[in-house]
């Protein structure tokens, strides 16, 4: 009975569900030997890097890794929000 | 005869490698092939009494490889199955004492008088590991519907690639076909999709292994068996047939349930 009530008032994922995105985000952690913390450094170093070259607005950038077969994929989606303003 | 040499590992103990081996080893036999079984967890012999052949064991692996006994002397007969063969591990020794060359070179001169020879490789990545795979032409990695036992088996494709050997093709065991419909188990094209491999079979849960392992002969010899069945479309893939893989939903219908309850089909 308590499932059955969980299951109604409450949209929790499936334990499978779970299982799935644990693994999911343990696997290219593994297979990248990159934490999720560096994940964000890399993140802030690289829009240090984009921004002494293009305006972005950091809350629009996108860095994600995604699996392709066995191939782990770094994507980047960066709007660019417009020129930096050079100093001659 | 030029034998295709076949390791089963896993990473991760406990998911069922000996039991495939045993049985994948017995399935091609019953189809006429010559097949050899080498149990390559040394210190921790246990294909010998998966296979039912504990007491027949004189010489082993590594008496075979130091040369205090000719190679055909470590090969134990299979009781059930003519032209099965078991070269046992040893059990008071290391897994330093054979290298991976070692197993390359006994592979090597079993090649021409058999058609296959299954490796059972020990858990870990360490040199147990190693040596089961040096001879390896084709690598069979088998995992349970776990996280653990998933993550486990990323790892070792990891490695079986970095080596060079090729892509490992996966063997999903112990899969409940009740539990993933309840969405509380990870199903096979999750684990398929997670790691990205050629998926060789599913076994699925069944009690009758081990009933049929606590008497010492392979579940591929139960006609009744689902896993049984498996096991053997799982040869037939090997030998190049093509097999669908089994429908798993008929094994929980009605009236699989009433002759559960009745105790059939697990004798």
């Amino acid at each position: 009975m308590d499932n059955f009530i969980n299951r109604i008032f409450s949209k929790k994922p499936s334990s499978a569900d779970q299982a799935r995105d644990r693994l999911r985000l343990v696997l290219i952690n593994d297979r990248t030997d990159l934490s999720s913390e560096a994940l964000e450094s890399l993140k802030d170093d690289l829009l240090d890097v984009l921004s002494r070259y293009i305006k972005i607005d950091p809350k629009t950038m996108r860095i994600d890794i995604t699996q392709e077969g066995r191939q782990q994929r770094l994507i980047a989606d960066i709007p660019i929000a417009g020129p930096v303003s050079r100093k001659y | 005869m030029s034998a295709k040499v076949l390791t089963i590992t896993s990473g991760k103990g406990g998911v069922g490698k000996t039991t495939a081996t045993a049985n994948i080893g017995a399935a091609l036999a019953k189809r006429g092939q010559k097949v050899a079984c080498i149990d390559a967890d040394i210190g921790l012999r246990n294909l010998d009494v998966v296979m039912g052949l504990e007491n027949r064991i004189v010489y082993d692996l590594v008496d075979a490889v130091e040369g205090r006994c000719r190679l055909n002397q470590a090969m134990i007969k299979d009781k059930h199955i003519p032209d099965l063969y078991l070269i046992p591990s040893a059990q008071t020794r290391d897994k330093t004492s054979i290298s991976p060359s070692d197993m390359i070179r006994l592979c090597n001169e079993l090649r021409s008088d058999l058609d296959w020879i299954l490796i059972d490789s020990p858990a870990g990545i360490e040199r147990g590991f190693k040596n089961a795979i040096a001879p390896a032409d084709e690598i069979i990695v088998i995992t349970n519907p776990a996280v653990s036992a998933v993550r486990d088996a990323d790892r070792i494709i990891g490695i079986v690639e970095a080596e060079e050997k090729g892509s490992p093709r996966l063997l999903l065991n112990r899969l409940n076909p009740e539990m993933v419909k309840q969405n509380n188990m990870l199903s096979a094209d999750d684990v398929v999709d997670l790691l990205a491999i050629h998926l060789l079979g599913i076994v699925p849960e069944d009690r009758a292994v081990l009933i049929s392992t606590n008497k010492g002969t392979p579940i591929v010899l139960e006609e009744k068996s689902l896993a049984g069945q498996a096991y053997r479309n799982i040869a037939q893939r090997l030998l190049g047939e093509e097999v669908p893989l089994l429908d798993l939903d008929k094994g929980s219908g009605f009236f699989n349930r009433i002759s559960r309850v009745f105790g059939s089909g697990e004798k």
